[in-house]
């Protein structure tokens, strides 16, 4: 197989030439890379303005933005990172590539529905760029949208919040073509525990994209309905109850953290065994414990709502059903670190960013448990403490685990190796600056300094001038890999199939993969992760 | 690579988009029931006001048409190209009936200066707000989805005239009749909790 | 172009028939009874008749009767989900 026949060069449909060729693609892994640009480029915008909030926070007082645009800022930085990049990010880049190869398949069960994910992804993104230079001002309410304050708000709210509703409608869709794909395209050899886990994992993700968006989506045409008619459901003096809206949108919004968080787990499933040349421990177990964190995640929104005045008897029950989340997730990295231990480990960049995902995740995961606990997240409700453990789980862990996908597949997607020491000083860099960034965040909110201000009182000053210097650290690690990434494109196509020695169906293709993934018919073994055949090929 | 037919498989995607669109409508039940518990009285006043007649003559008519649409895949199914291109325009004629219907009873109850928003239900109680506030909000979105039916059912209509849908290929009829099912059974609840309420 | 549709299973006219005219008699049935004052009862009866309708258009207009176990179990699911979703605020509302 030359690389002239990669899917690269060719075109599906075929025929198609030029920007055609991309732009009404029916190609999975073509999607795929049009879906990593377009979230590189919200990523780095949406990092961009954290710095720049961080940067306003170093010193006391005014610094370089005032109230209003600091507002703007959290508020555009929240909608980007969850919406346009956290949500979308690991299935719609590396589930669109990688799920049809590996379940076997030539393609997605809907093409040309998934390009019309792409299209409505793209559409929501402009459309929430558009909300800013229109209407009477920036969003200003935080990506919570919370009323009654998101109704009253002069901010232009009703097209940010529509922009929000069209890129729901391209998540459900997405996992609407994963859970066709996955009961109709995977190869009849492959029974249900031989699918790799990532692919369980995005199985897992893609029912609660399927149940849990429309509930945000209601919510968002209510508050549309109600900023044009005033129609009065969320207001007290027509007879409404704001606390309603509160428990529709984390109806949504917690499964939506797990929608976020599935996948990277899925990610670390892959990465662990690859490079620890050892089948990974608990396969069973991680399968239901993917299945177990969905339905969990489904039941514990109301734990955002501990100090809103909701019934003392919710807050007891939502605390306890919030224990039971912690329970798969643990099974998980118990399931990876014994994996680890007695392989045979090689190490490499994706699975450097591994290890850093285990530890970060850990303490997310913890830091989770304290904010879980309805007694203790009344001291620490709407501080600091919140924003870094929701960072340790959502930069620390999915953040990462993308970057860990990225280094691990990128040999595959492009064809091309990249240089190992800018990878290796880019993920130490980033690592060591965010526990610089977000430790000191949890002392300052555990010493009561609150979210979402652009000032705040002497004593926090020496905290905040340290997370801010993190904060640098932090995003100069980032930029490092995405660049070294980037201009390892310039390389030859000279990537092997498969560099790290992994199992799964993708590393039995060339890279990168012809347009129908598989020429021949896939050989399905028993067990995706044995690695006796690597393991005797390294002895020879 | 769309050489492949897999109903089953279209099938199961249909569903799928069918769950999302009973959470949809279920973020608004969530809504009504809430409310209804916390104003009953209020809730059983306001269903007076609504008219029971034309709310009993619009579910029997989206339930027949219901049948027409399922029928019109037995009669696809057995070949009937005519048979079922008559069910098909039987079945967009009862949605046009019930939107007829729909917009004459709202436009009774604006008339009453009933609506979002008016001085009447601002000024009222404030469970008979919420009450009116829902029942436009659920019949609006229903009635959207009627309109939306009715596009598919015609759309349906149109490729059987063709021969597009044939006995071997009929995919797309099904997935419009389970899209107008849904719609039926949307207001198999939308009617007593709105209508019939004491 | 080849079909891998497994035999599909027909729904007679008859058949049909008879499931709407079951459909309208509990409609006449719901109708008739809210003019009766049960109190409190009015509102699960109503309701279980509504549930009753439904499931005759899911099961046999729809065709879920027919339908493999990916259907079939991926409809209780959501449905368990809605129960979930009303049932799990009334933790808050009924409590405060």
């Amino acid at each position: 197989m030359t690389a002239a026949q990669s899917y690269l060069e060719q075109s599906s449909p075929p025929g198609r030439t030029g920007w055609k060729a991309w732009l009404l693609t029916h190609d999975h892994k073509r999607l795929g890379l049009m879906y990593l640009w377009a979230i590189l480029f919200w990523f780095v915008l949406a990092v961009i303005l954290g710095l720049l909030m961080r940067t306003e926070l170093m010193g006391m007082g005014r610094t370089i933005m005032g109230p209003e645009a600091y507002n703007s800022m959290f508020t555009l930085h929240g909608v980007i990172m969850i919406f346009l990049f956290g949500i979308p990010a690991i299935p719609s880049i590396f589930g669109n590539f990688f799920l049809p190869i590996q379940l076997g398949a030539d393609d997605v069960f809907f093409p040309r529905l998934n390009l019309l994910s792409w299209y409505l992804f793209m559409f929501g993104g402009g459309f929430a760029v558009f909300s800013l230079f229109s209407g009477d001002g920036f969003p200003d309410t935080g990506w919570t949208f919370y009323v009654p304050f998101s109704i009253s708000s002069a901010g232009n709210v009703s097209l940010t919040v529509t922009a929000a509703f069209i890129l729901g409608m391209s998540s459900m869709l997405t996992g609407l073509n994963f859970v066709t794909t996955f009961h109709r395209m995977r190869d009849k050899a492959m029974g249900p525990m031989q699918i790799p886990l990532f692919t369980w994992s995005l199985y897992a993700t893609a029912w609660v994209q399927i149940l849990a968006t429309p509930v945000i989506a209601i919510t968002f045409v209510l508050v549309v309905l109600e900023r044009f008619l005033s129609i009065g459901l969320f207001e007290p003096d027509k007879g409404g109850d704001p606390l309603l809206y509160q428990h529709l949108f984390w109806m949504y919004s917690h499964p939506a953290v797990y929608i976020i968080i599935l996948p990277a787990m899925g990610v670390i499933s892959e990465i662990i065994p690859a490079f620890s040349r050892k089948s990974i421990f608990g396969y069973k177990a991680i399968v239901y414990s993917s299945l177990a964190i969905a339905i969990a995640g489904s039941l514990v929104w109301a734990h955002h709502m501990y100090s809103s005045g909701m019934s003392d008897v919710s807050v007891f029950v939502f605390s306890l059903l919030t224990f039971l989340v912690a329970v798969p997730s643990a099974v998980k990295v118990f399931s990876w670190v014994s994996t680890m231990y007695k392989g045979s480990i090689a190490m490499s960049p994706p699975f450097f960013l591994s290890l850093c995902f285990i530890y970060l995740f850990t303490v997310g995961g913890l830091t989770g448990l304290v904010l879980g606990a309805a007694g203790t997240d009344i001291h620490v409700h709407d501080t600091h403490f919140v924003v870094a453990h929701f960072h340790f789980v959502m930069l620390g862990g999915t953040g990462f685990a993308f970057f860990a996908a990225l280094h691990y597949w990128w040999p595959k997607m492009f064809g091309v190796m990249y240089r190992n020491r800018p990878a290796y000083v880019g993920a130490v860099a980033a690592a060591v600056g965010f526990v610089f960034h977000f430790v000191p965040m949890l002392i300052l909110g555990m010493q009561g300094m609150p979210r979402r201000y652009y000032d705040y009182l002497p004593q926090y000053e020496t905290g905040n001038f340290l997370a801010g210097f993190g904060a640098y650290l932090l995003v100069f690690g980032l930029l490092l890999m995405l660049l070294n990434l980037v201009f390892s494109l310039r390389n030859p196509r000279t990537a092997p199939a498969n560099p790290w020695g992994g199992t799964t169906l993708e590393w039995s293709i060339p890279s990168p993969p012809p347009v129908e993934n598989f020429t021949d018919s896939p050989n399905i073994k028993d067990f995706p992760y044995d690695f006796s055949e690597i393991v005797s090929n390294s002895n020879k | 690579m769309t050489t492949r037919i897999d109903a089953t498989g279209t099938r199961i995607g249909m569903w799928i988009f069918l769950y999302s669109e009973i959470i949809l409508f279920g973020g608004l039940f969530v809504l009504y029931a809430v409310y209804f518990y916390e104003y009953p009285e209020l809730f059983a006043k306001g269903g007076k006001e609504l008219n029971r007649i034309i709310g009993s003559l619009n579910t029997v008519v989206l339930l027949v048409s219901s049948f027409t649409v399922a029928s019109s895949i037995t009669a696809i199914q057995r070949g009937k190209k005519g048979q079922a291109m008559g069910f098909l325009a039987f079945s967009i004629f009862c949605g046009l009936v019930f939107v007829v219907n729909k917009y004459f009873e709202w436009g009774a109850k604006i008339h009453h200066d009933i609506y979002p928003n008016s001085a009447t239900l601002q000024d009222g109680e404030p469970g008979l707000n919420i009450f009116f506030g829902l029942y436009y909000v659920i019949t609006g979105l229903h009635g959207l989805h009627v309109i939306i039916g009715m596009v598919l059912l015609t759309v349906s209509l149109i490729l059987v005239l063709r021969g597009r849908i044939t006995a071997s290929r009929y995919a797309l009829l099904e997935n419009s009749g389970l899209y107008w099912h849904l719609v039926d059974l949307i207001w198999i609840f939308v009617f007593p909790l709105f209508y019939l309420v004491l | 172009m080849e079909s891998i549709e497994e035999h599909r299973h027909i729904m007679g006219y008859g058949q049909l028939a008879v499931i709407l005219a079951l459909l309208l008699a509990l409609t006449g049935v719901t109708v008739a009874v809210s003019y009766i004052h049960l109190g409190f009862f009015n509102v699960p009866l109503a309701l279980t008749i509504a549930s009753l309708k439904a499931a005759l258009v899911l099961l046999f207009f729809m065709h879920l009767r027919f339908e493999g176990p990916v259907i079939r179990y991926s409809f209780i699911t959501t449905v368990l989900f809605l129960a979930i979703m009303i049932g799990f605020t009334f933790w808050d509302v009924a409590f405060r």
